[in-house]
């Protein structure tokens, strides 16, 4: 395990800061064309709604829309405490207080 | 009121780190304990997180180390999986034009789907911030994160079975609250639940997390395309 360890991490630091590190060091010089400004104005969008999505509505490889599923209820309030504040901390907590009751009643 | 511009002025890092620490607690603590059950040492499952800083790549990188993939298809997976930060890297370029370029290679390495959440929301409501700002918020999300792993392996090798802290929920949450703020009009509406439930469909057909990446590039793409036709309506 040892070589093929060390080995492996090295292999794994590159592939990892290598996309993390050349375009912020490529592009910061770099005036973009609108096209290009208006996509990477979406990406915020997009990579939170596809990393989120899953997270609430699949269980073990399937679709889960039941009431039974704590994900997709403790999003309800988190939602709705986001919606208002427009802030980090309060929806947080709301989600996390809403999963660990919900958690209780449902199990 | 000099003096208070002068503190309002910089944003803190390390106040907008906290619900990522509050995230990453339970899930390194989570991969930590996955790794010493998976047979790693401790200095083993902490090295990944050490270099190698992604989450869902590490729990990966876990499961195919001990099924004994090989190195190649180990690291391609790898770079497949954290593709999506390339994204975020060529997204963040554009608001540290200002920053002394020395920091560059050691900010960028700190990038992540949380810290560059974060970073992008704090970046585009305040467009006064210094490289201080990035290593408060980067470098207090890290530590949390390396913090976090080294606990859950001690604690693995030390007790059995897997304990539940109930904070799973914080990350979705944290997603959901950057959402609402990243979220101005009916076009991002839009382009929220098209990405999402894409996201969702390809899943079920593309390896790893690949999904998040394909989705993202399309739903942005979309977006690009809504703005085009929207004025030229």
């Amino acid at each position: 395990m040892g070589t093929k360890f060390i080995i492996s991490v090295i292999g794994m630091f590159l592939v990892t800061y290598i996309p993390r590190f050349m375009p912020v060091y490529g592009l910061t010089k770099i005036e973009l064309p609108q096209a290009v400004k208006s996509f990477l104005e979406y990406v915020p969008v997009a990579v939170l709604s596809a990393l989120l999505f899953p997270v609430i509505f699949i269980k073990d490889g399937r679709l889960f829309l039941a009431l039974s599923n704590i994900y997709l209820l403790s999003a309800i309030p988190t939602f709705i405490a986001a919606y208002f504040t427009r802030k980090l901390f309060t929806p947080v907590v709301v989600g996390i207080v809403s999963y660990v009751i919900l958690s209780f009643i449902i199990k | 009121m000099i003096v208070d511009g002068d503190v309002r002025k910089s944003i803190n890092g390390v106040k907008s780190a906290l619900p990522i620490v509050l995230g990453y607690l339970p899930i390194g603590f989570a991969y930590g304990l996955v790794g010493v059950k998976s047979g790693f040492t401790i200095s083993q499952v902490v090295a990944l997180s050490l270099f190698v800083y992604a989450g869902s790549a590490q729990f990966i990188a876990i499961s195919l180390l001990s099924a004994g993939t090989s190195i190649v298809t180990l690291v391609s997976t790898i770079f497949i999986v954290n593709l999506r930060h390339f994204l975020y890297s060529t997204s963040l370029s554009q608001y540290m034009k200002h920053i002394s370029r020395k920091h560059i290679p050691i900010l960028s390495f700190f990038i992540t789907d949380e810290t560059y959440a974060v970073a992008i929301t704090d970046l585009q409501t305040n467009s006064e911030y210094t490289e201080g700002y990035f290593y408060q918020l980067f470098l207090t999300s890290y530590t949390a994160w390396v913090f976090s792993s080294f606990l859950g392996a001690v604690s693995g090798s030390l007790i059995g079975g897997s304990i539940n802290i109930g904070l799973d929920f914080a990350l979705p949450a944290m997603y959901i609250a950057l959402l609402l703020m990243q979220i101005s009009g009916y076009k991002k509406v839009f382009i929220s639940v098209f990405s999402g439930l894409l996201s969702i469909t390809l899943m079920f057909v593309l390896p790893g997390n690949t999904n998040v990446i394909v989705a993202a590039l399309i739903g942005a793409g979309m977006g690009v395309l809504l703005d085009k036709w929207v004025r030229n309506l």
